[in-house]
Order: structure tokens, then sequence, then C-alpha cells
């Protein structure tokens, strides 16, 4: 394998096959599957505005809160299942409940966080049903966190080192993604005077992803690298970089619309960049060998082989 | 339940006559995986693929020539089978992994789940494939077509059981001849996938052959993921309220 300068491990000297992976890289595509991952966060973080809006009386954020979240369930939905080999066999996600299956679990969630959402949002359009409409929106303020974070758990349950390892960080990568998401398509949507929660929200999910994608790059070593380098680097460091700068902005946002649409847009384009570097990183990370050859072979050559405590073997289906 | 069954591939006997691959793509009608020179070795196929259940790697070392047929390992904690949302992987009732290509609906969660890259998805089909240990095959009570055309017996096929035994003798008579650098892999149930129905025999370590060292399936961490990411929903939960009662 040819050396890089900017390695920050030592290179631990391992062998390959003639340098091809070991693991497959994921096949999923973009934009569908980074755009899923943010219209999800955002909707979920959305449904959650909604219902806390509702409740302390802020109605004309509410109802764009509830907009928001059916409309990004909605879209999602769509690149999600047109994501898929076979989309006309989408309705096999709902054959069965699988809980060793993050995306089993996933959608159901989307399913009821989608139809929870809609319900609300056409209640508030409409008018009608207002006591179902409220109801809608305070059950989806339990399938929103759930949006927005199952996906880190959907990543790390895979073979891929830059995702499985980051394990502790990718949740709250993500979940402060999807609030800085939804603060700042609140601050677009939403008359500047109605719209002070949603650049507080703003702010706080600025603040807890790149929070989030510091302590991930420090506490990774090796299996972080891919973060670093090459596309998925740049658009870390674009994403940081636009999040931190929008996060900022929305600290006075309140005070010019120049200003709102200027934070509102940053921290929308930092949040896609995260979800299209998480992406890239994950392919580079399957892609070369290394990440996943050197870490398994310093657990061999310290003796602590990885096993399988505590779980049996699996029963065969009859 | 019939017993598991399983393939123990010594790569000592093997002779690189890719007949496993073929046997493999005619018995189960896999496509053509393309025609591609690739320059490093005698291997043409690659690696294994939605479109190749057998791959041949051929390693030339000084003084010896190295060649191995991989194939799926039908793990005992299969990470493919936990994570895909549709049933499409099951279990057989020879302990085997099987993907039911009429359920998959092309989702991919199964392609980086698995720890040996083994599964992937066919684009222009849309489903994931890969070895079945030629279920049909089984059902019918013969063995899987790449163990029948091997010329060398290199490939073995058996109840899981036999194989280890037979496998065990193999790596004693072998260290006895001199041939010290052989080893298994795969086969103790104590390891990260709680053993493989399909394991190996090797001359050198298992990254040589594009094998990982200490492969892990990734739902034995499942639990732990749950925790972290119920930790970060609350705490978006918590933060959006907090943004709200400050301001009310």
């Amino acid at each position: 394998m040819p050396k890089r300068r900017d390695e920050m491990v030592p290179d631990a000297g391992f062998r390959s096959y003639y340098g091809q992976p070991v693991i497959k890289a994921p096949v999923w595509h973009e934009p569908h599957m980074p755009v899923y991952l943010y219209l999800g966060g955002m909707s979920g973080a959305a449904s959650m505005i909604a219902a806390m809006a509702r409740v302390t009386g802020h109605d004309r954020l509410a109802l764009a809160a509830r907009m928001a979240a059916a409309a990004g369930a909605g879209v999602g939905s769509v690149f999600l299942i047109t994501e898929l080999g076979r989309p006309e066999r989408f309705l096999n996600m709902l054959r069965l409940f699988k809980p060793s299956s993050p995306m089993s679990v996933g959608s159901w969630t989307l399913a009821a966080h989608g139809g929870l959402t809609a319900i609300g949002a056409a209640s508030a359009v409409t008018g009608v049903l207002p006591a179902i409409g409220d109801a809608a929106t305070a059950a989806s303020a339990v399938t929103g966190p759930v949006m927005a974070a199952y996906t880190a758990v959907l990543l790390a349950d895979t073979a891929v080192p830059a995702w499985h390892e980051a394990m502790r960080e990718l949740p709250f990568l993500f979940t402060g993604s999807a609030l800085a998401s939804a603060g700042a398509a609140l601050m677009l949507t939403t008359p500047r005077t109605a719209a002070g929660p949603a650049r507080a929200v703003a702010v706080a999910g600025a603040a807890a992803e790149t929070a989030a994608g510091m302590l991930m790059a420090r506490r990774l070593g090796l299996a972080g690298e891919p973060y670093r380098l090459g596309r998925a680097g740049r658009l870390m460091r674009a994403s940081r970089m636009l999040t931190l700068g929008g996060g900022l902005l929305a600290t006075m946002a309140g005070r010019s619309r120049a200003l709102t649409a200027l934070s509102g847009l940053a921290i929308t384009a930092g949040a896609l960049c995260t979800r299209f570097g998480v992406l890239e990183a994950g392919r580079a990370s399957a892609a070369d060998p290394k990440y996943t050859v050197v870490p398994q072979r310093r657990r061999v050559a310290a003796g602590d082989l990885a096993s399988v405590p505590g779980r049996c073997r699996p029963a065969t289906k009859p | 339940m019939a017993e598991r069954m399983g393939f123990f591939t010594d790569t000592s006997i093997c002779i690189g006559c890719k007949a496993c691959e073929v046997a493999c793509k005619e018995w189960n009608d896999v496509p053509d995986d393309g025609f591609v020179f690739r320059a490093t070795s005698y291997d043409n196929t690659g690696a294994l693929g939605a479109d190749t259940w057998r791959h041949v790697a051929f390693i030339e070392q000084d003084g010896r020539w190295l060649m191995s047929s991989d194939v799926c390992k039908h793990c005992t904690h299969a990470a493919c089978l936990d994570v895909c949302p549709t049933g499409a992987l099951f279990r057989t009732e020879f302990d085997t992994v099987v993907v039911q290509s009429d359920v998959c609906n092309g989702c991919g969660y199964c392609v980086p789940a698995c720890p040996y890259g083994v599964i992937d998805r066919r684009e222009r089909d849309g489903r994931a494939w890969k070895c079945t240990l030629c279920y049909d095959r089984l059902r019918g009570g013969l063995e899987p077509a790449c163990a029948k055309a091997c010329p060398t017996d290199s490939i073995r096929f058996g109840p899981l059981d036999e194989l280890r035994a037979r496998a065990a003798e193999r790596v004693e008579r072998l260290h006895a001849d001199g041939v010290t650098e052989a080893r298994l892999y795969g086969e103790s149930p104590d390891n990260g996938v709680g053993g493989t129905g399909a394991f190996f025999l090797l001359l050198d370590e298992p990254e040589t052959y594009g094998l990982p060292p200490d492969p892990v399936v990734t739902t034995r961490d499942l639990p732990a993921m749950w925790r972290w990411a119920g930790g970060a929903a609350l705490a978006l939960a918590a933060g959006v309220a907090a943004c709200f009662l400050r301001r009310t």
C-alpha cells in the first residue's frame, strides 16, 4: 500500500491481498442515502419542536414545524424507497419487526413517524380534527428523537471501521445535526419574531454537532482517519466551518432577514456536508484494507481475540 | 433438525484449477463477473461478490505459490442475517445462511455488515446474492457443486463436527511433516462470529489471502449502540425542551 505522509498512526506493517479491500463498501447511493439521513433527522427534531411549540403557545412556529416534520419524513421516504435495489418491494420492510436489524426498527419508526407527522400537518393546515392533530404531534415527539438517532445505529451496526468504532459519537453527531437542521429550516420558514426558539435550537444543535465531531476525531485514532482524508475530509471540514459559522450567526440572526437567511442556509449546508461526509468516510474506510486488518492484527498480536460472549447458537428455522 | 453442514477448504492441496468457480456458476446460474485481466496474479475474479460465490486466490511467494478457494463462511452469528430487515436472509435446517431472492428488496444493508466482504448487491438485478451452500442440492441429498467438482478434494463438504475432527488431524499431519505454518481459520466456536460453517486450512496469515485476521459480528455490540443512541435521543428531546422553557 502507498504510504501517506499525513498518516496519523504509524504504519503497523500489515499485509493484504494485492491491496484489495477485505470488506465490501456500502452500496448506498448519493444523493439518496445522505439526503435521507438529513431529511429524517430534520423531520425528527422538527416534530419535537412542533410538540414543544404547541405546548408553550408558539402557534406560528408549531405550524411551520409540523409542516417541516411532515415534509421531511415524506420526501425522505421517497429517497429511501428509490435507494432500494427493488423499490417495488419496499413494503417487504414491514414484513416483520426485527430488533436485531436497525433498518427494520428504522422502517417501523419511519412508518409511524411519517403517519403521525402527516396527520399533524394535515390537521394544522385544514383545521379539521384539531384534537387528533395535537395528539399526533404529541406522539411524534416520541418517534422524532428516535428518527434522529437511529440512523447512527444503522451505520455503526456494520463492519465498516469508521462507522462501527464511532458508535458512541455518531448518535450525538446525528442528533446534533438534526437539531441544527430543524432549527435552520424553521428559522427560514417562520417570521423572525416567532422564530426565537428555532434560533436557540439551531445554536444548540450546531454546538452539539461540532462537539460530537471533534470528540469523534480525537477518540477514534486510525479508524477515524477516513474522516480527515480525501473527499470525506473536505466534506467534514466544510461541515465544521459551515455549522460553526451558521451557529454563531444564528445567535444574532433575530436582527435581520439577511442574517437569518445566511445562518439558516449555512447550517443546512453544513448538515448536508456532515451526512455526505460520513457516507464517504465509510466508503473510504471499507476500501482500504488497512482499516480492517491493522486493528484486528493488533488484537491477534496481543492475544486478545474477539469473541461473542453470552450469545447462544441461534435457533434453526423449521 | 438436520446436522450442521459445512465446508472445510484445505488450501494446502488446492491446485488453483478454478473448477469450483465454474461448477458453482453453472449449477447456480450465476452471471459472468466481467472479463478483466487484473495484471496482479492468475486470479481473474478478484473477490467474492454477487456474481462470484467461489473465488480462487493466487499468491506468488518465494519458492511457493499459494492458492485458496474462498467462499461464504456461513457464520454461526451471521451479521448479514442479523441486519436483514425483510427476513430475506434466513438460517436453513442445515445451519447455513441463504438469501430468499423472492423476498430481498435490495436494501443493501447486508453488504457492509459482512465482516468478510462476501455478500454483495447485483446492480442490474437490485438484489443481494451469495453462496447458498447449494441449498437445493443439499435438500436433494447431493453435495454442493464446488465440492463435487474439486479434483483434489481441497474442498470437503460434510457434517461440521466431522470436518473439524478431520481438519485437526490434517493440521497435525502437516506439522509432523514440517509444514509448521499450517493453521486452521474460522473453525473455533469461540471466535468473533461464533465459528464459521465454512472454514479453512491456510499456509500463511489470513490477511495474505484477503481474509480478516480477527473478524467480529457487528451485532455483538448492538445493545451498546442502542444505549448510546438512546442517550442521544434523550439529549435531543431535553435540548429542544430547554430552548423553549428558557424563552417562555
